[in-house]
């Protein structure tokens, strides 16, 4: 369970680091990395603070990773999740802020 | 290392649901009443909400009463409660509720604007943004100061009374010194205490933050207060591997627990939740596992909306589940038991309280996880403390004769016992090593997954003795900068709580919940333990303290 950031897109804007809930992110020379990889939690909040979609979450191959990555994008009214396979298919899910979950 | 002084009238050690809901109702109750909310990390995503949450699991529905909330979780907890703090924590549900929708929480309502049930004690949401909003309401108030970034690290006492904290910044050369006239503590319980269920590279891939550690019982501990029930652990039972709540599967579509035959189960055990980690256990054990959550079968769209649900809250599911392809229509999905964990928001562990939730240390008080005898608090729960324990503080300011002057000498005393940890050159050891063979201990002799949940007399005398070893170690530790000085303090917290959880499990010589809390030289419920089990570090030692069971009907104070 863990991050991946891509230095390319990131702009350094800091928002990653703020996010993190377990302060796991630092900023050098200007991009974000994550500390240590495996002391993530798995939560998202950095995902869902980058303004470039720099950050991607995956699952580790211990608990049945297998390439994928996860993104968010933030409309504003949407949080469009957006699933990017080993095979380099994509699967968008788009969440309504303000529906409530069915379950 | 610089010394940032500050002084406040109420100072809140965490800012996740309890502290900040604590801040903003102290806040507007008393607009002069200067409050300072520390947290470790920023408060729009800190604490155990930063993915979101399924749903409201605690929440009085209709034809229901808070007596009734109260007593479904007197029995899931086999007695060992506080009716007096459930009934008061229940009486508050729906209106904290209220509040959150009106700040901004998506809640389902039927065409009549009620509500809509997703069980018998909760409501479905869309939990996905709740700290954020709690976060927000924060920040409206001129008179609450956010410390983001700070962790606080221990309580200034002044005679018995508690007088502030001390803390770190866990980014800047700093040590603060904040004077206060009350202290509520909302820092969450403890993870990571055991062996997890992904050792390796997803160790932290766990129910509960693995940010919580413990850092309120400990400084709890060390500052001479009363512990009730640490030794009812919490075990959640999950998804496995991803560990995703299972909650939204048994009631969102009534998924069943079934065995590798395809056999429901559960009604054999009993189904308290220690009950239902248990049967699962057990079942494994019998060679009729994996288990699963009966989902295949569910149609296209119940899918699809899973896929969103999870998302909101534990996005590693429905990652999982469409990197697989095969999701939950397709395939049953296996649940397995988490470590076990000490969290008073789901079981009856933490600081023994008041009504007021003011904690035996006259000023201190504890909301939300780190708040014992109140059990299935879960989100809004934990606001209710918050809002209880803001209440009391904000009246008990006005009595109080502290001057809220820090002591300069003490400070700097603490602040130099702080920065040897800097000064100490690089050992054999290091954090991540001693963090590992505190799990690999109370994993394999205080009963971990490795000992399914089991625990002897003579097992957990070799906890102790390791724990105490370990601990020792911790001492010549070395930090090269604020954020290794921040992992140093949060071993020795876990530490600290893993001792008095060794403690408290040797004392509760019976099995009162299965897996929860597994005695195998005491297998079975004995009556003669209807009371609790507390504590109180003295000398450096656990004296341990029996009490009676404070019932339906009957209320606790503080008697000195």
């Amino acid at each position: 369970m863990s991050i991946q950031i891509d230095q390319e897109k990131c702009i350094g804007c800091r928002g990653c680091e703020e996010a993190c809930p377990g302060n796991l992110i630092e900023i050098k020379a200007g991009k974000a990395s994550i500390r240590q990889i495996e002391d993530c939690w798995g939560c998202t909040a950095c995902v869902k603070a980058c303004r470039s979609q720099a950050i991607s979450y995956y699952l580790g191959a211990d608990i049945g990773g297998n390439g994928s990555l996860l993104y968010v994008k933030d409309t504003g009214t949407t949080l469009e999740w957006v699933i990017k396979k080993a095979d380099g298919k994509t699967q968008s899910i788009i969440v309504q802020k303000e529906k409530s979950n069915d379950y | 290392m610089q010394i940032e002084k500050c002084s406040a009238d109420v100072l809140i050690v965490g800012g996740g649901a309890a502290g900040c809901y604590a801040a903003f109702t102290l806040a507007k109750a008393r607009p002069d009443c200067r409050i300072i909310l520390v947290d470790k990390a920023n408060i729009k995503r800190s604490g155990c909400l930063a993915a979101g949450v399924n749903a409201l699991n605690a929440y009085i529905t209709k034809g229901h009463t808070p007596a009734d909330y109260a007593e479904y979780a007197q029995k899931d907890a086999a007695g060992i409660v506080r009716f007096d703090l459930l009934l008061s924590m229940s009486e508050g549900l729906n209106r904290v509720t209220k509040r959150l929708e009106e700040l901004g929480l998506v809640i389902l309502k039927d065409e009549q604007g009620e509500y809509v049930a997703r069980g018998a004690r909760n409501i479905k949401i869309n939990g996905e943004n709740i700290k954020a909003i709690l976060a927000a309401e924060t920040a409206r108030y001129q008179n609450i100061r956010v410390l983001n970034h700070v962790n606080i690290i221990d309580y200034i006492k002044d005679s018995q009374r508690v007088a502030g904290a001390y803390g770190i910044s866990v980014r800047e050369d700093r040590f603060y010194a904040i004077a206060a006239k009350a202290v509520i503590c909302a820092t969450g319980g403890a993870a990571g205490l055991y062996r997890p269920n992904n050792p390796g590279f997803s160790r932290h891939k766990i129910w509960y933050s693995p940010f919580n550690t413990g850092a309120g019982y400990a400084m709890g501990l060390r500052a001479g207060a009363e512990m009730t029930t640490l030794e009812m652990r919490f075990i959640a039972l999950r998804c496995k591997d991803t560990i995703s709540p299972t909650g939204t599967l048994a009631q969102g579509v009534g998924a069943e627990q079934v065995n590798a035959a395809g056999e429901e189960y559960q009604y054999k055990y009993g189904n308290t939740t220690a009950q239902r980690v248990h049967a699962t256990v057990a079942e494994n054990l019998a060679g009729r596992g994996p288990c699963y959550l009966a989902t295949k079968g569910i149609d296209d769209k119940a899918a699809a909306s899973l896929f969103r649900a999870y998302l909101n809250m534990s996005p590693a599911q429905t990652l999982k589940w469409i990197e697989s392809g095969q999701g939950p229509d397709k395939e049953n999905v296996e649940i397995e038991g988490t470590e076990p964990y000490v969290v008073g928001g789901h079981t009856a562990s933490g600081y023994w309280v008041d009504n007021n939730r003011q904690t035996t240390i006259p000023g201190l008080y504890a909301a939300g996880d780190v708040a014992g005898g109140c059990p299935q608090k879960y989100v809004t729960g934990a606001l209710v403390e918050g809002e209880i324990a803001a209440e009391a503080a904000g009246a008990y300011i006005e009595r109080s004769d502290l001057d809220g002057q820090l002591d300069e000498t003490a400070a700097s005393q603490k602040q130099q016992a702080v920065e040897k940890f800097l000064h100490n050159p690089p050992g054999l050891y290091t954090v991540q090593q001693l963090e590992e063979a505190m799990q690999k201990t109370m994993d394999e002799y205080a009963g971990g997954i490795a000992k399914q949940y089991r625990y002897s007399e003579k097992e957990l005398v070799v906890a102790e003795r390791k724990i105490k070893e370990v601990s020792q170690l911790t001492e010549s530790l070395a930090a090269k900068d604020m954020y290794d000085l921040l992992k140093i303090f949060e071993l020795q917290e876990r530490l600290l709580v893993c001792r008095a959880l060794i403690a408290h499990l040797a004392a509760r010589k019976e099995t009162r919940w299965p897996s929860f809390a597994a005695n195998v030289d005491y297998p079975a419920k004995d009556d003669a333990w209807d009371k609790y089990v507390n504590s109180r570090l003295e000398n450096g030692e656990f004296k341990m303290i029996f009490r009676d069971l404070v019932g339906r009907g009957e209320r606790y104070e503080h008697s000195n």
